[in-house]
């Protein structure tokens, strides 16, 4: 077995310093290493998204990234942005319109749909869908994720209305 | 499924990268945004040896214009070239490729000289640096060449790059007034590799067009050029009747082959339909004070 590797980096704010397999996923790291177990696993090939996290403020997939090739850099978790009351508002519009039933899929498709509230403007409900392309939900059929998030869009949007920053 | 063991490194320049390749013993991989990759590892369709991570080499980076061209780096990232305002302006073929590749994590990580390298026959970016000829710039840490990309893509997942080369980065030529393209590709899920895509971009003199190059891609081992159907088109004003010979023409230029989707002739047919309908969005040019 190849020896394993010493990396630095932050997750969720907190320096962490660990030594991984290179072969070892991001994603596995969180949840073995780690026991940040809201990171999930399905497919390991990119085309579910379970394993979304943000990597220096960008979505990525965990399982398509080494843990190797996060040294150095800072990562959010879904505990992270729950934690840090980031989405509270998205959870709350998830929770009022029932858009998750089992919850596999949710923690991928909240970071999705924290990163699309990002950019500037309330995006389009064709805009959502296409950014929950990569996303697969077996339960809910989307419709309730896309009304969650359109609402949390609006309601943002109002809000920095009223307050200018 | 899980990756098999491996070996990383993590190369600072060019020449490190080239030198970890030539070193090691058994199967050593460039490692760029990984979304191949270790997508093909975690399948164990592949089990390299050594990871040479070349994504911290600051030489591999940057979009600028040289000259009449675009120098894009080839760690430039899907979603960089889906924001750069000097793409949109002078490359728009690839800008209007690069929303039908994969989904927003995927263009967050993968790059273009992966995509390039990889030469997938279901990916855009192949296609259109194909539709514009673009030159793939090879480094192999002592000197640099170019393949133009009609002589680059070779066969399935082949191409002219010699084991051990980086590719460092894709030359397009900048668009020239006179240029229209389009892009559009059917795929079963947005996101998801093409079914069967085209990339056209025409040079028009008024309405008539002087120079028109088709590529397919998803229908053969490579991105296609629609020779026949390029040559029914030329110097033509893009009327009904023209495009009813160009959809027959195209019957000699692909030859696709049936797989798990979709049958030899429904590809063979959408491509036909395709076509048709992409030739009819191509948009004339508007004569500079109209459009002003
Ligand atoms: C679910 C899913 C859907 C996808 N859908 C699409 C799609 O619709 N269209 C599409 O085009 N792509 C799609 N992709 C692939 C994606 O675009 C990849 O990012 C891209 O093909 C490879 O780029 P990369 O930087 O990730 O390369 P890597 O995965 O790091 O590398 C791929 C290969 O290229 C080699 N390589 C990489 N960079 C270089 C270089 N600079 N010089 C020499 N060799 C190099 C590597 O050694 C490796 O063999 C999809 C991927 C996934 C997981
Ligand atoms: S586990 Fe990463 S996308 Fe499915
Ligand atoms: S809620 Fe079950 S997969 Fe989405």
């Amino acid at each position: 077995m190849t020896r394993p590797i010493a990396i630095m980096l932050t997750i969720n704010a907190e320096p962490v310093t660990a030594m991984v397999e290179s072969r070892l996923s991001l994603a596995d790291f969180l949840r073995h290493q780690l026991r940040l177990t809201g990171t999930h696993v399905g497919c390991e090939t990119g085309s579910c998204g379970a394993c979304l996290v943000m990597q220096d403020g960008r979505v990525i997939h965990g399982c398509l990234t080494l843990a190797v090739q996060a040294d150095g850099s800072a990562i959010q978790t879904i505990e992270g942005l729950s934690e840090s009351g980031a989405i509270a508002d998205l959870q709350a519009a998830f929770h009022e319109r029932n858009a998750l039933q089992c919850g596999f899929c949710t923690p991928g498709v909240l970071m999705t749909a924290q990163e699309l509230l990002q950019l500037e403007g309330v995006p389009s409900r064709e805009e959502i869908r296409d950014a929950l392309s990569g996303n697969y939900c077996r339960c809910t059929g989307y419709q309730a994720i896309v009304d969650s998030i359109e609402t949390t869009a609006q309601r943002r949007a109002v809000g920095e209305a009223e307050q200018p920053a | 499924m899980k990756a098999g063991d491996v070996a990383y490194f993590r190369a600072q320049s060019v020449s490190d990268a080239v030198a970890a390749f030539r070193s090691c013993e058994g199967d050593a991989r460039y490692l760029a945004g990984g979304q191949s990759l270790l997508a093909a590892m975690n399948l164990r369709l592949l089990t390299p040896d050594l990871l040479i991570d070349i994504a911290h080499i600051d030489a591999l980076r940057g979009i600028e214009r040289r000259g009449g061209e675009i120098r894009i780096g080839a760690l430039t990232r899907h979603a960089e070239i889906l924001s750069s305002p000097i793409i949109a302006s002078h490359v728009p073929l690839l800008a209007a490729a690069a929303p039908w590749v994969a989904h927003p994590a995927i263009r967050n990580k993968g790059t273009i000289g992966g995509s390039i390298a990889f030469a997938d026959p279901a990916s855009e970016f192949p296609a259109v640096a194909l539709a514009l000829n673009a030159r793939i710039e090879l480094d192999n840490g002592d000197s640099v060449r170019f393949v133009e990309a009609q002589d680059f893509f070779l066969d399935l997942y082949e191409t002219a790059a010699e084991p051990g080369e980086i590719l460092s980065a894709v030359w397009f030529p900048v668009a020239t007034p006179d240029q229209r393209c389009t892009f559009d590709e059917l795929a079963r899920r947005r996101g998801d590799y093409a079914i069967v895509g085209v990339a056209i971009v025409a040079d028009f003199s008024g309405e008539i067009v002087d120079r028109i190059r088709i590529v397919f891609f998803s229908v053969g081992s490579t991105p296609v050029r629609a020779l026949r159907a390029e040559a029914a088109l030329t110097g033509t004003a893009l009327v009904d009747t023209d495009i009813e010979l160009a959809q027959q023409a195209l019957a000699g230029d692909l030859s696709p082959s049936d797989d798990v989707q979709v049958s030899a002739a429904t590809r063979m047919h959408l491509a036909s339909v395709l076509l048709r309908r992409q030739l009819g969005k191509l948009p004339v040019p508007t004569p500079k004070a109209v459009r002003a």
